[in-house]
C-alpha cells in the first residue's frame, strides 16, 4: 500500500510533540510490513532518518520551470532529496507560478519549517506545492498530519480523487482554552469536512472534534500515541544529580495550555511543610517571566529553578535526575512526555485533562486545578518509598508495552477500511 | 438427611476522610462521618432491616427449625449503635429466639492474625466481650477476617479456646476433597473446620440476578434440588456470604427475599434441615485433617491474602502500621486506642489493590477513592499523624521493653502506695481508739 503523508515537523529538528509522533507512527506503520510511505515536510535538513520512508521537501519541489544540470541540483538539494525526484516533480508542474515573489533559483518556494508570523501564508504555499507532488507519483491514500497540512491534503484529494485521512494531533480549542482563532478554526473544519476519515490521538480530542466541530462520530477514530523505545545512548546517560534533596520536574512549554502556574502553587504548598524538595521548570515559553515572578512572590525562589529550553540529551539528563515528573496540563491532546519520563523510571503525576491519562494506570492522576491533590501527590512520592518504587517499576513496565507498532497497525486498518480493501 | 449451615457476615469499616499531608500534626480526627453514616444507613434500610425481619418471620414460621449464624465486626456494631440502633434491637430479638448463633472475630476486622499475635488475641477478646454485652451470648466458633486461615491461625484460635473455625473451601487446599464435610485443623486437631461451599454460596450472593447465567432464574426449589443431588455421604452444606447480599448486592426487585423465605419449606420436603455452626460441629465427626501452610481467604480468584497485601504499597502500609503495635498498647490514651482499632480494618488495604479485571471492580465498589494510589497516600498521611501522636506519648529514646518495665514499676508502686496509705489510715484510727480507750 502506498501512502502520501503531509507533515510539518520531523526529527531531529522538532519543536513539539508533532514531530515525535509523526516519526513514531510512520516507523510503526512501516514495521507492520507492506507499506510504502512518502513523507512531505516544508524544510528537510538532510539528517532525517530515511530508512523506512522517502522524504520530499516542499522547499525542494519546483512550482516554476528552471533549467539546471544534475550537478547543480545535487549541490543545492542533494543532501536532503534525491535530485531525480526534483526532475520528476518538475515534469508535473501544473500552472504558471512565476508571478510568485521569492521563488528561489530552483523555482521552489522557501519555507521556514517552523511557526513564523506568516504561518497562514506558508500553509497556503504548502498546499500549492502539494499539487505538484500529488500529480507526480501514484499512491493509494493521503494522510495529513495536523491542521497546517489539511489544505495540502485537500488539494491532493481534489486532484487525484484518492481518499484523505486527517490526523488531529491537537485542536485550536486545546491551545486557546476555548478562545479559538477563526481562521485556524476554518482550516480545521474544512479539513474535517473533506476527510474520508479522521484519526484523533485521544478520546478527549475525539470528543472535541465531534462536539465542537460537529462531525459524525462514525467518521472519527481514536488511535492513541505511543513512545519510541529508549536508545542505548539514552540508556547510558548518567544522572547528574548533585543534591540530596528530592527533585520535582515540570518539562514542557511554559504556556497557558500546560498549566505552569498550578505547578508553582503546588510547590508552594509542599515547601510550606517539607524542606528537602526542589522544583524545576524546564523549558521556555511566553509565560516564563510570569512564572519567575510568581515563584518569587510566593517566597520559594530559592528552591525553584528555571533551566530554559532543553535539547536532545539534556532532556534525558534532567529526567534521570528527577524524583517526580509532573504534567499539570489544562488541556493536552495526548502528551508523550510523561511516557518518556516513565521510560527512564521517573514516577509521574498527570492531569486528568490529558489524552495519555486514558491509557496509563501507573501514574497519579489529578485535576489540573486541584493544587492540594497535586501537592499531596508530590509529598507522597517523595516521602513514601513504597509509592516511589511502585510507580517507578510498574510505570516502566507499563510504558514498555505502549509501542508504535500497535498504533501503526490501527492506522493501516483504517486505510483499508477507507479504501474498501479487506 | 442433609444440613444447611448459614453464616452471614456484617462488616463496615470507619472509612477515612480526605486527609492531606498538611493536615498532619494539625487534624487528629480521621474519619468521614458523612460517608460512613450514609453508607451504613443505606445498607441497613435496603438490606439489614428487611432481611432481619424476614429471618425473624422465618424462625417463627418454622417453629425454630430455621437457624442461622452471624459474625458482626466491632466497627460495624459501633456504627450500627450510633447510626441505626434498630438493627441492634432486631439482632437482640433474634438472639433471644435461640436459633441464632454469633461468631467471634477480630474487633477491627483486621489483619492482625498475620502480624501480631498479642494484638490478635486482644482484639478477639474485645469482640467476645462486646457480643456478650449486647446479646448475652458467648461465641464458641471463630471466624477470622475475610476467612483468612492458615495452620498457625488455627493454632491460635485453638489456644484461645474456640471449638471450631470457619474457612474457605478453596480448591487449591481441598483438591479432590469436598467442602461438604467437617474437617479438623491439621496443626491443632481439636479445632474443627467448616469449609465454605463457594459454588452454592456464590450462586446466591453473586449469580442470583445475573440474567446471562445459565441457571437464571434461580428458584428455591431448583436450588434445593441441587443440594439433594450432592453425593449421599456429604451431609453438610456451608453457605457463607455477606449479609448485604439480601437487598443490596441482590436488590429486592430481584426476588431475593422471596427466595430466602421459600427456603425452609423447600428444604423440609426434601429432608434437609438447618443448623448453626456449633450444632454442626457437635453433631458431626471430622473426616480428615486440613493443612494450610500459606494463608488463604475467600477473596478474589486467588483465594489468598493478595487482595490486601498483594502489592508493595499494601505491604508497606501494613508493615508500618504493625511496627508500632507494641508501643500503642503501652499507651492508655482512649482516643489513641480507638484510632488504633479503626486504622486496622482490612478495608483500608483492600482499597490500595492494583488488581485489574473483575477483581478490581469488586475492590472499588465501596471505595471512597478514585485510585489505589489515592488510597495509599491518604492512609499513609493519616498513619503519619497517628504515629506522631503515639511517639509523643513517651519519648522514643526509650525502647519498648525498657518502657514496659518502667511503666509496670510505676503502676506497681502506685498500687503499693495506695495499699500503704490505707494501712496507715487503719493504724491511725486504731491508735486513736487505743488512745481514747486508754484514758
Amino acid at each position: 500500500m502506498k501512502a502520501l503523508m503531509f507533515g510539518w515537523e520531523f526529527p531531529p529538528h522538532i519543536l513539539g510533540g508533532l514531530g515525535t509522533a509523526s516519526y513514531g507512527l510512520t516507523r510503526g506503520m512501516a514495521s507492520c510490513g507492506d507499506m510504502d510511505i512518502t513523507f512531505v515536510i516544508p524544510k528537510p535538513w538532510g539528517d532525517e532518518d530515511r530508512s523506512f520512508l522517502k522524504i520530499i521537501g516542499a522547499n525542494c519541489t519546483p512550482v516554476a520551470w528552471r533549467d539546471h544540470d544534475w550537478d547543480y541540483v545535487n549541490q543545492r538539494i542533494g543532501h536532503c532529496m534525491d535530485p531525480q525526484d526534483y526532475y520528476d516533480l518538475r515534469d508535473h508542474i501544473y500552472a504558471d507560478f512565476n508571478y510568485m515573489q521569492h521563488l528561489n533559483d530552483l523555482g521552489c518556494i522557501e519555507f521556514s519549517g517552523r511557526y513564523p508570523e506568516n504561518l497562514l501564508e506558508e500553509i497556503n504555499n504548502y498546499s500549492i506545492v502539494a499539487g505538484v507532488i500529488a500529480r507526480t507519483s501514484p499512491f493509494d491514500v493521503i494522510h495529513s498530519h495536523d491542521w497546517l497540512t489539511y489544505p495540502a491534503g485537500i488539494h491532493a484529494k481534489q486532484i487525484t480523487g484518492k481518499p484523505l485521512v486527517i490526523h488531529v494531533h491537537a485542536t485550536d480549542f486545546d491551545r486557546s482554552r476555548g478562545n479559538v482563532n477563526p481562521q485556524v478554526f476554518a482550516i480545521e473544519k474544512d479539513g474535517m469536512n473533506w476527510a474520508d476519515h479522521i484519526i484523533c490521538v485521544s478520546d478527549l480530542t475525539r470528543q472535541t472534534v465531534i462536539e465542537k466541530y460537529q462531525i459524525d462520530p462514525r467518521k472519527v477514530t481514536t488511535v492513541h500515541n505511543a513512545v519510541e523505545p529508549i536508545s542505548p545512548e539514552i540508556e547510558a546517560i548518567e544522572p547528574k544529580k548533585n543534591t540530596n534533596d528530592k527533585v520535582v520536574t515540570f518539562l514542557g512549554r511554559i504556556t497557558m495550555q500546560k498549566g505552569p502556574e498550578y505547578f508553582v502553587e503546588a510547590a508552594h504548598r509542599v515547601l510550606s511543610k517539607t524542606k528537602n524538595v526542589r522544583f524545576v521548570m524546564a523549558g521556555s515559553g511566553d509565560k516564563m517571566n510570569e512564572m519567575i515572578k510568581l515563584a518569587s512572590a510566593r517566597g520559594i525562589a530559592d528552591r525553584f529553578h528555571f533551566t530554559g529550553f532543553l535539547k536532545g540529551k539534556q532532556v534525558y539528563e534532567m529526567l534521570k535526575s528527577s524524583d517526580v515528573y509532573i504534567m499539570p496540563s489544562v488541556s493536552e491532546p495526548f502528551g508523550i512526555s510523561p511516557l518518556e519520563a516513565m521510560q527512564v523510571g521517573v514516577p509521574s503525576i498527570i492531569s486528568l485533562q490529558s489524552g495519555c491519562a486514558e491509557i496509563l494506570s501507573n501514574v497519579i492522576k489529578i485535576n489540573y486545578w486541584d493544587i492540594e491533590a497535586m501537592a499531596d501527590a508530590i509529598y507522597s512520592i517523595v516521602t513514601y518509598p513504597a509509592m516511589y518504587d511502585h510507580l517507578k517499576e510498574e510505570g516502566k513496565n507499563e510504558v514498555d508495552q505502549i509501542v508504535w507498532e500497535k498504533a501503526g497497525q490501527k492506522v493501516i486498518d483504517i486505510y483499508k477500511q477507507v479504501l474498501g480493501w479487506q | 438427611m442433609k444440613t444447611i449451615c448459614f453464616y452471614f457476615q456484617i462488616h463496615q469499616p470507619f472509612r477515612l476522610k480526605r486527609y492531606r499531608f498538611f493536615d498532619i500534626g494539625c487534624d487528629h480526627y480521621y474519619y468521614d462521618d458523612f460517608n460512613n453514616e450514609s453508607i451504613i444507613s443505606r445498607i441497613a434500610e435496603h438490606s439489614y432491616i428487611p432481611a432481619l425481619q424476614t429471618i425473624s418471620e422465618m424462625i417463627a414460621a418454622s417453629n425454630g427449625k430455621f437457624k442461622v449464624a452471624f459474625s458482626i465486626s466491632g466497627t460495624a456494631l459501633e456504627q450500627l449503635e450510633i447510626y441505626v440502633p434498630e438493627v441492634i434491637e432486631h439482632l437482640r430479638n433474634l438472639a433471644k429466639t435461640g436459633c441464632v448463633e454469633f461468631l467471634a472475630e477480630t474487633y477491627a476486622h483486621s489483619l492482625s492474625s498475620l502480624y501480631d499475635e498479642a494484638e490478635f488475641a486482644r482484639q478477639v477478646q474485645m469482640h467476645v466481650n462486646k457480643i456478650k454485652n449486647l446479646f448475652g451470648l458467648t461465641p464458641t466458633v471463630f471466624r477470622n477476617t475475610e476467612l483468612i486461615y492458615s495452620d498457625e491461625i488455627g493454632e491460635m484460635a485453638n489456644r484461645m479456646g474456640f471449638k471450631g473455625m470457619i474457612a474457605e473451601g478453596a480448591k487449591h487446599i481441598l483438591g479432590w476433597k469436598s467442602p461438604n464435610y467437617v474437617y479438623s485443623c491439621g496443626a491443632a486437631p481439636k479445632l474443627k473446620l467448616l469449609m465454605r461451599n463457594f459454588k452454592f454460596s456464590d450462586d446466591i450472593s453473586f449469580r442470583f440476578s445475573n440474567q446471562s447465567w445459565a441457571s437464571y432464574p434461580l428458584t428455591a426449589d431448583k436450588y434445593m434440588d441441587w443440594l439433594t443431588e450432592t453425593p449421599e455421604n456429604e451431609k453438610i452444606v456451608n453457605l457463607f456470604m455477606n449479609f448485604d447480599t439480601f437487598g443490596e448486592m441482590q436488590s429486592k426487585e430481584s426476588g431475593i427475599f422471596d427466595f430466602l423465605k421459600a427456603l425452609p419449606q423447600c428444604a423440609e420436603i426434601r429432608d434437609i434441615n438447618f443448623q448453626t455452626p456449633s450444632e454442626v460441629i457437635k453433631n458431626n465427626q471430622a473426616v480428615d485433617n486440613i493443612y494450610v501452610m500459606h494463608p488463604m481467604s475467600w477473596a478474589d480468584e486467588e483465594r489468598d491474602t493478595s487482595a490486601w497485601l498483594g502489592n508493595r504499597l499494601q505491604k508497606d502500609a501494613a508493615g508500618k502500621l504493625y511496627s508500632i503495635s507494641e508501643r500503642v498498647r503501652l499507651s492508655h490514651d482512649r482516643r489513641l486506642m480507638q484510632d488504633w482499632i479503626y486504622l486496622q480494618s482490612s478495608d483500608h488495604f483492600y482499597y490500595m489493590s492494583t488488581k485489574h479485571s473483575s477483581d478490581g471492580a469488586v475492590h472499588s465498589y465501596f471505595s471512597p477513592y478514585d485510585s489505589p494510589f489515592d488510597a495509599f497516600t491518604n492512609y499513609m498521611n493519616v498513619l503519619g499523624d497517628f504515629i506522631d501522636r503515639v511517639n509523643a506519648q513517651y519519648p522514643d529514646t526509650i525502647d519498648n521493653e525498657e518502657l514496659n518495665a518502667l511503666l509496670t514499676t510505676i503502676y506497681n508502686q502506685d498500687a503499693k502506695i495506695n495499699q500503704l496509705e490505707s494501712e496507715i489510715k487503719k493504724l491511725k484510727s486504731g491508735k486513736k481508739k487505743a488512745v481514747n480507750s486508754g484514758d
